[in-house]
């Protein structure tokens, strides 16, 4: 009996005095003093970036080094470093790498696609390291119909992988030795993989011309 | 101009994309002069079923059994890189018991691909007996797919987490009932081919293709492995486990045909070598990870890469934070081996290409997608 009144009277108290400080400052921004806890905890289930970390070590000190007028940036996720490179340095850095650091396998090129983005596509070489056991990505951020130089003259192998990056995407590369579709026919209108052909596009004419039916559905 | 029909010109050929030895639907144009090939272009794309789009189409469970379907004769190490790369995006690791498994598994299925690669490409060459013993053994591993998921080709044995599956009641002895089967059959094998004068002849130095040449051309898996780099993606980065098993990676100096068929009849042996040791102790324990029931990773992308029995097998998953991924790329190691055909086929003669395009070993569903 006499310690229920006593939680009971500091109760309503203390939330009296609680209440109206931090009241004021939300009230010119936001009413309900509910709101505020709403959006923190919406942020963390669904951020609409990658929450990379910045990736630092001997490694990026070189590159950095090698390239000051065009600092690329570095990022780790997940374990994993890339670099963001301006579209026009990825050669050399392809090359530095390969010649100064010991990237010497290119393990793929590919792209991938952003169509609300005003540089609407992301380039990503992954390289290897056979002597460091290390693998990392080189990515590049392309407006829609910009070309990008290709860097078959430093990986061989990047022949095929551009191609098919072009004719997925239509991604152009610069003095590319023979850029021609690969996957697709060659007369085929569209590249499949860009986010605007959808799942059920396809080239009518194409299918009806060469294949003799009304559609490949 | 005393030009007459017999003056020699180039010739330029079709092979494919309709060839017993294009190991599918492969189309090679050759040129030729006289016998000699003096250039090829390959034209792919006949079985190109779109898997990356379909890919943005599904949710990440949803897309698993595709990935079967794109190197059908090594279906469980497809599953396998495909969701070990969707549990890194999840951040959650498969449980040792599970991990175990899928290494006996995946490694029944190496050895299963390597022998349909030895028995087409024995018969390539013009050898058909070992065609008719490898199909026999590979029954035995295809028959244990069978018995733990109920498919043979495309298993579908993995899920993202863990297995569906527990195994069968005599599921270790009949994977050690199989090795020790297995090693005699491959003893075999060699003792028809490895000394054989005709297999010697068609295959030493046919189609060599050096260290500097792999690395150049990012050919990986047995074809490196034969020109002398001792690379194996499951000692270099191990991945479900690997690296608590002991085995060798074989290698060879000289890159050419006949050392790859020895690093791959080598890689049976230390296949064997795990399935045993892995068969021996499986560890107890939960079969699947905790894994939400909706996949729904961060926004990130990651990229996850294992040793197929062809090479790298690389997965590189972007994920906007919904149910599907954003955008999927496959490393198929076929394509890019397939892409160091002309490099090794230049100035050899026109019977040698068949036996080159058999070393490559290509699965043409996974060079197109």
């Amino acid at each position: 009996m006499p310690e229920d009144p006593k939680p009971d009277a500091p109760q309503p108290e203390a939330p009296k005095p609680e209440t109206p400080k931090p009241a004021p400052p939300p009230a010119a921004a936001k009413p309900p003093a509910g709101a505020p806890p709403k959006p923190a905890a919406a942020a963390p289930k669904a951020p609409a970036v990658m929450a990379a970390t910045p990736w630092e070590d001997d490694l990026t000190k070189q590159l950095v080094d090698a390239f000051p007028s065009r600092i690329p940036e570095f990022f780790s996720y997940l374990g994993q470093n890339f670099l963001i490179s301006p579209p026009g340095s990825v050669p050399e850095i392809v090359d530095y790498l390969k010649r100064e650091c010991g990237f010497d396998y290119l393990v793929d090129i590919t792209a991938v696609h952003y169509p609300e983005r005003p540089e609407a596509f992301d380039v990503v070489y992954i390289l290897y390291s056979f002597s460091r056991n290390v693998r990392i990505r080189v990515k590049t951020r392309l407006m829609d119909g910009e070309p990008i130089e290709s860097i078959v003259w430093v990986h061989p192998t990047a022949n095929w992988l551009e191609r098919e990056v072009f004719d997925m995407f239509g991604i152009r590369f610069a003095n590319h030795p023979d850029l021609k579709r690969i996957l697709m026919p060659d007369e085929w209108e569209g590249h499949p993989l860009r986010k605007d052909y959808s799942i059920l596009k396809m080239d009518r004419r194409w299918v009806q011309e060469n294949l003799g039916i009304e559609s490949g559905q | 101009m005393a030009e007459t029909f017999l003056d020699s010109t180039e010739l330029v050929l079709n092979m494919g994309p309709q060839h017993p030895s294009t190991h599918g639907v492969l189309r090679v144009i050759v040129k030729l002069d006289g016998e000699k090939v003096t250039g090829t272009e390959c034209v792919i794309g006949y079985l190109h079923r779109g898997v990356e789009k379909i890919a943005e189409n599904r949710t990440y469970t949803m897309f698993a059994p595709y990935v079967d379907r794109m190197d059908y004769v090594a279906s469980v190490s497809n599953g396998l890189g495909y969701c070990l790369a969707v549990e890194k995006l999840l951040n959650v690791e498969a449980p040792p018991r599970a991990q175990a498994i899928r290494v006996i598994l995946t490694e029944l299925n190496r050895i299963a691909s390597h022998l349909l690669w030895l028995g087409t490409h024995a018969l390539d060459i013009g050898a058909q007996t070992p065609l008719f013993y490898c199909m026999r053994e590979r029954e035995y591993a295809l028959n244990i797919f069978e018995k733990y998921c109920g498919a043979r080709l495309t298993t579908h044995a993995f899920r993202i987490g863990g297995l569906q599956y527990e195994t069968y009641q005599g599921f270790e002895q009949e994977c050690l009932d199989f090795c020790k089967m297995l090693l005699p059959h491959v003893d075999d094998y060699e003792q028809l081919l490895s000394e054989n004068r005709i297999w010697k002849e068609r295959l030493i130095n046919v189609g060599v293709l050096n260290a500097e040449d792999c690395k150049a051309y990012g050919v990986t898996g047995p074809m490196l492995r034969a020109a002398g780099v001792k690379w194996d993606i499951r000692k270099a980065l191990p991945y479900s486990g690997y690296e608590k098993y002991d085995f060798e990676i074989p290698i060879r100096e000289n890159g050419d045909t006949y050392d790859r068929y020895i690093v791959r009849m080598q890689e049976m042996r230390q296949s064997v070598r795990i399935i045993e040791q892995a068969a021996a102790g499986i560890p107890t324990g939960p079969a699947m990870a905790k894994v939400p029931k909706v996949i729904k990773p961060p926004v990130g992308e990651v990229y996850v890469s294992i040793e197929a029995p062809k090479g790298e097998l690389g997965y590189y998953i972007v994920s906007d934070g919904s149910t599907q991924p954003w955008r999927i790329r496959v490393r198929p190691p076929s394509y890019i081996n397939l892409q160091a055909l002309d490099k090794m086929c230049r100035g050899s003669l026109v019977a040698d290409l068949v036996a080159i395009i058999g070393t490559i070993d290509i699965v043409l569903g996974e060079v197109d997608r």
